[in-house]
């Protein structure tokens, strides 16, 4: 081989080895957005749609009970001052992770929860991913069924939702994938035998089937990180709400769906 | 948290019409197959039983075991004979029982 073309070769190698520089994916354009709801089967979309086949309306009992209990020091329910969650929650869930003046930071339906426990109910804080966490976020969050996805238009927000974006674009893990080398590149193609969604966050806390229970949307995410061999961080680290802020910005207008089945 | 239950019989039916019973029950049907993080073994915990009457005639019954997921979802048909009552019962282990009924008016 001449020298001048061992040095094309080299170069050709070295730029494979080191990858195109900071993935930039396409976004999915707003009209071609889809909620994997759409590409299930027809028995688990039957699951999701009646109210007496959905499991995840188990844990909705569960919280409608824990929205009515008296807790901690304060001796005072959810409903004491949240009055009818029918009404007093109706799209609240749709809005989250919102910003929180006392952190500085976006937090999340959970987070939220928690935070109204302490301060409020003087109680003690839900375990993440705990039944009650989920039962009551489940309860919550079903009040918003319907509603369209519509995250504070707060400018204190933005610079979260870009850090959630650049975590979605970010290679990572063993597999250097980026989130968006398959919810924004690669959707509808087949992984596994099963289809690629595009990753919005419709329906969440979720019931699994693969699960057999309910689930938040940072299990989820943990659970895509230890896909991609990454190191999942700590349930309610800032990153993952960061993520979740993005996720919901990207969803934006899209139907609540909680609580959603998924296989 | 007490075990959860969702039924879903049609509130009325014609006589002699053939009507579909969903049941849903919150369970974690734990297999006992499974060991903890420090491998221990993890009891088994299933509902072992489901009955259903129908105006306290059995018209319904099923054995449950390990390979059945969480949340047991008992579906089944019947004859709507005459209104009244379908009594729902579910045993398992650890002395666990749960009821649940839903009427019917026949016409």
């Amino acid at each position: 081989m001449r020298p001048r073309v061992r040095l094309a070769v080299a170069i050709v190698m070295l730029s494979l080895a080191i990858g195109p520089p900071a993935v930039s994916s396409a976004e999915i354009p707003l009209d071609q957005r889809r909620s994997a709801y759409q590409d299930m089967s027809r028995d688990n979309k039957a699951m999701q749609d009646d109210d007496t086949s959905n499991p995840g309306m188990l844990a909705v009992l569960d919280g409608e009970a824990l929205w009515a209990a008296k807790s901690g020091g304060s001796g005072k329910s959810c409903a004491d001052c949240h009055g009818d969650a029918k009404t007093g929650m109706k799209g609240v869930a749709a809005r989250y992770p919102a910003f929180d003046a006392a952190s500085g930071g976006p937090v999340n339906l959970e987070q939220r929860i928690n935070i109204s426990r302490q301060q409020d109910q003087k109680a003690q804080a839900f375990a993440y991913e705990g039944k009650e966490m989920l039962a009551l976020s489940a309860y919550v969050a079903m009040q918003s069924r319907g509603e369209p996805i519509a995250p504070h238009d707060d400018a204190r927000l933005a610079p979260f939702i870009e850090k959630g974006r650049a975590q979605f674009n970010q290679r990572q893990g063993q597999l250097n994938l980026s989130c968006a080398q398959c919810h924004d590149d690669n959707w509808g193609k087949s992984l596994a035998g099963n289809t690629i969604p595009q990753a919005h966050p419709t329906g969440y806390p979720i019931y699994r089937l693969e699960w057999q229970s309910l689930g938040s949307l940072q299990r989820r995410l943990r659970n895509c990180m230890i896909g991609l061999r990454a190191e999942p961080y700590a349930y309610g680290a800032p990153e993952y709400v960061d993520m979740e802020l993005f996720l919901m910005w990207r969803a934006r207008g899209m139907k609540v769906e909680t609580p959603a089945v998924r296989p | 948290m007490a075990a959860r239950t969702l039924i879903n019989v049609p509130p009325k039916a014609k006589r002699g019409e053939v009507i579909q019973i969903k049941t849903l029950i919150s369970h974690i049907m734990e297999t006992g197959f499974r060991h903890d993080n420090v491998g221990s073994p993890i009891p088994r915990d299933i509902i072992t039983s489901f009955v259903c009457t129908y105006n306290g005639e059995k018209i319904f019954e099923a054995t449950l075991y390990q390979a059945i997921a969480a949340n047991p979802f008992v579906t089944f048909h019947t004859v709507a004979t005459e209104s009244g009552t379908f009594a729902l019962q579910w045993t398992g282990d650890n002395g666990f029982t749960q009821e649940a009924s839903a009427k019917i008016t026949v016409e």
